[in-house]
């Protein structure tokens, strides 16, 4: 380590101002600081700052996303198996998906990183730890058979207009990884929605007999009564669908490391949660057709609410930052998703559009109730007579 | 009536280096020192020259904008030398002592008999005013204001802290003098905040109340926003119970006695324990062979989350009850982010602190990671143990925005207050110095 340290200060004065490569200083200090927690020491106020930093809470979101990631790289395989009438064994299918999956994630980190790496570099900023999450999310909520240069499109698009121009990591408005699939969703529908997209090979072969490959959610958009699936094939994830978002399972590990390392809001997943089930019950009370009529439930286990709920409603940044406001924007997310789901037949999914909504919504429900905390100061205010 | 307040949001961080309850000796220097910048929005003027003879009480400087509030010296001697810095700024008044902490009389009637303003006249003239702090903005008192209530907090609740039932335990007699007289400057009442089963509770002439919870539980403003809070427009005073001391000696018998209890804390202190010493007493003989002298220590006047840095040839500060002494940590670590870092502390569970809640950690000062643009939201509020917004408060100030931060409570706070909101911090902002900004900009077009 110490001989890595010592090339690096030989090195740093370089990359600093004045160095012959100032114009990589961002990108140095980046990998430095990648390599070692830097030496600063506080300044002014508390002398001593607790250990967290951005980079432990990017890396632990990153962690909480490993289950999906192994089971989604599996379902790949398992899913390609059942259509083509395939065996395979675990290992098998899970190498099959893995390297399915794989050049998805190093497009989206390459080319994300590397806008991230260009633009820190032109506002003379350090890198900011944001894309860590975002780059590992993109390739979980789209479809495996998804065209890289689409990925590498879509990414650039939402780096670039939903984050970096507004400031970068902090400052943006919608979460990057959903204005992602946003682009795809409506730039190119034919490859984001219908039977085929979700499994590997369908879109060129023909499946076997009897095997359809549209996802539950789908088959619910097109009329058919629940059960679509057994409730274990939905719980566990051994559907069709994007990449990361079948398997609840893997998802509820992921909830369980992000509420218990205090990362991600509690109250965000829980009241989406009862967002969707107040609004799904009522659908059901009030029933007039067949996907009315599907058990509340059900939105809980199919598409990729869980996956939203978990991963990307909580995104610190586009959720509103009170404690109240993350319980009014849960609660709309969930009726949002079941509202679209049920009464728009031009989407089977709508997770995707309910939390961009929210997400636009989220400094509205932050002003009223920051409005409310300074109405409650007010009334303390008692208004003193001259004496 | 007294009320025992349960304090529920808040961090004590657990730290090496608690001071065990035991006095070292007595610490005297030669040189002694008042260093105008540890008043804030003060400017000094002088009134004394080098060679000058003064004894405790003997005006050193006094307020450019306010004359009648001066600092005088804390002991008799010689004044050795006025250092200056950068356009002719004064560093230091430097003050040889004659070991004889002779002090200037000061005439003072019967408690009973003897009126407000004249009460203000001594406090003045005696140099104690500059104990008195007003809030909002956490200021030396205006002479001319009638303080709605006063309150002190009879303990303090920082990590490491100085115990007052300790450190006071001779000098009750004198605290409720010092509370007797507080209590004629002010129409209302006079507060005092305390841990359940303190010696200090005894006190009369004062509604005590009990506060529970951890820190900040101490803080004064903490408990005075918990009792009654401060509105546009009010103004109350806080005194540190050292100085009610201070204020009780001198109107028993007329003559000052700076000499105070400190508590030398931290984990690179070998035995951490309190010393019994004077006001501006220079920082080198307490410390001196008393920390593991790595060269690489942080001296603090104060404790760890407020305290400022000083070097061991300084002198201590004038409000400063406690030293503490930390490493430095102005090291690399190699893959910090990712190690598990077993003997780090943090609030959060995204290391294994919570794993071991008994365990003491020795923390350094570095800052664990590069100030980012805020990301983590909920954090502060969990610290925070009052009715406002932290972090909608902060950016107001980052956006000058007067009226907002009005609205959002600056006048409640200061940088005390907020000071475990800048610890959790993922972002490393740094919260002190921007809440000190925006009160800067209040005084400044308010008045």
């Amino acid at each position: 380590m110490k001989l890595l340290r010592t090339y690096i200060d030989k090195n740093k004065p370089l990359f600093q101002k004045g160095g012959k490569f100032e114009k990589l200083g961002s990108t140095f200090g980046a990998f430095e600081t990648f390599l070692f927690t830097p030496n600063h020491t506080s300044k002014s106020g508390t002398h001593i700052h607790d250990t967290i930093d951005l980079k432990r809470t990017m890396i632990i979101v990153v962690l909480a996303l490993v289950p999906a990631l192994l089971f989604g790289s599996w379902n790949i395989g398992y899913q390609n198996g059942l259509a083509f009438g395939i065996e395979r064994s675990l290992l098998e299918n899970f190498f099959f998906g893995f390297f399915k999956m794989l050049p998805i994630l190093i497009v989206s980190y390459v080319v994300g990183l590397g806008i991230e790496f260009i633009s820190a570099q032109i506002r003379g900023h350090e890198v900011n730890e944001g894309y860590l999450v975002t780059g590992i999310l993109i390739p979980l909520i789209v479809p495996v058979t998804t065209p890289l240069w689409m990925v590498a499109l879509a990414v650039a698009f939402a780096v670039i207009f939903g984050k970096e121009i507004f400031g970068g990591t902090g400052y943006n408005i919608m979460n990057v990884a959903l204005i992602a699939r946003a682009f795809l969703f409506f730039a190119y529908p034919s490859y984001m929605s219908g039977d085929t997209v979700w499994i590997e090979g369908l879109t060129s072969q023909t499946a076997i007999d009897g095997f359809s490959g549209a996802t539950p959610l789908a088959q619910l958009a097109q009329g058919a009564a629940a059960p679509v699936a057994s409730i274990s094939d939905l719980f566990f994830g051994f559907i069709p669908g994007s990449i990361g978002e079948t398997s609840k399972f893997a998802i509820l590990i992921g909830a369980a490391i992000l509420i218990f390392s205090g990362i991600a809001s509690w109250k965000i997943m829980l009241s989406a949660v009862i967002g969707v089930m107040s609004i799904g019950l009522l659908c059901n009370g009030l029933a007039v057709n067949e996907y009315m009529a599907v058990p509340a439930y059900y939105h809980l286990l199919t598409g990729g609410f869980a996956f939203g709920a978990v991963f990307m409603a909580t995104d610190p940044v586009t959720a509103p930052h009170t404690e109240k406001g993350k319980w009014i924007y849960g609660f709309m997310i969930g009726a949002f998703v079941v509202l679209i789901r049920v009464f728009n037949p031009a989407y089977p999914e709508g997770m995707m559009l309910a939390i961009l909504l929210l997400n636009v919504w989220s400094p509205l429900i932050d002003y009223f109730v920051v409005e409310g905390h300074i109405k409650r100061r007010m009334k303390r205010f008692v208004i003193k007579k001259n004496v | 009536m007294s009320k025992t307040i349960k304090i529920k949001k808040g961090l004590d961080i657990k730290l090496k280096g608690m001071a065990e309850l035991s006095i070292g000796g007595e610490i005297t220097s030669t040189l002694y020192g008042i260093e105008p910048a540890n008043f804030l929005g003060l400017i000094p003027k002088l009134s004394v020259k080098p060679d000058e003879y003064v004894k405790i009480g003997t005006p050193l400087f006094y307020d450019k904008n306010q004359p009648e509030v001066k600092i005088t010296s804390p002991v008799s001697g010689k004044v050795v030398a006025i250092n200056r810095g950068d356009r002719r700024k004064i560093l230091d008044i430097e003050i040889e002592s004659d070991n004889k902490f002779e002090s200037e009389q000061f005439s003072i009637g019967e408690l009973s008999s003897i009126n407000r303003d004249s009460i203000k006249e001594v406090l003045l003239s005696s140099g104690l005013w500059p104990y008195l702090i007003q809030r909002p903005f956490g200021i030396i008192a205006k002479p001319s204001d009638t303080p709605r209530d006063i309150f002190v907090s009879g303990f303090d609740s920082a990590p490491l802290a100085p115990s007052y039932d300790f450190s006071l335990a001779n000098d009750l007699k004198s605290f409720q003098k010092g509370i007797d007289v507080l209590a004629k400057l002010t129409d209302g009442k006079v507060y005092l905040g305390v841990r359940s089963g303190s010696k200090l509770a005894e006190v009369k002439n004062a509604e005590v109340n009990v506060f529970d919870g951890p820190h900040p539980a101490g803080n004064v403003g903490i408990q005075i926003h918990h009792l009654k809070p401060i509105n546009k427009g009010d103004k109350v005073w806080t005194v540190d119970p050292q100085a009610v001391v201070f204020i009780g000696r001198l109107f028993s018998d007329g003559k000052l006695n700076f000499s105070k209890i400190v508590s030398l804390t931290g984990s690179e202190v070998k035995n951490p324990m309190y010393y019994k010493t004077v006001v501006g007493v220079k920082a080198s003989p307490i410390v001196s062979g008393k920390t593991e002298a790595s060269g690489k220590e942080r001296i603090i006047a104060g404790n760890v989350l407020t305290g400022k840095k000083m070097n061991a040839d300084d002198y201590l500060n004038f409000y400063a009850n406690q030293i503490t002494v930390i490493p430095e940590g102005d090291n690399y670590e190699f893959l910090g982010w990712a190690m598990p870092r077993f003997n780090k502390f943090s609030f959060s569970r995204a290391y294994f602190s919570w794993l071991t809640p008994g365990k003491t950690y020795r923390a350094d000062a570095n800052l664990n990671g590069e100030e980012r643009a805020y990301v983590m939201t909920g954090q502060y509020e969990k610290v925070l143990p009052m009715d406002i917004l932290p972090v909608h408060l902060i950016k107001s100030i980052m956006a000058d925005d007067i009226d907002k931060m009005e609205l959002l409570g600056i006048y409640e706070v200061i940088e005390e207050d907020l000071a475990l909101c800048e610890y959790v911090c993922t972002s490393k902002i740094e919260v002190q110095h921007i809440l000190r900004k925006g009160i800067d900009l209040i005084v400044k077009e308010l008045g």
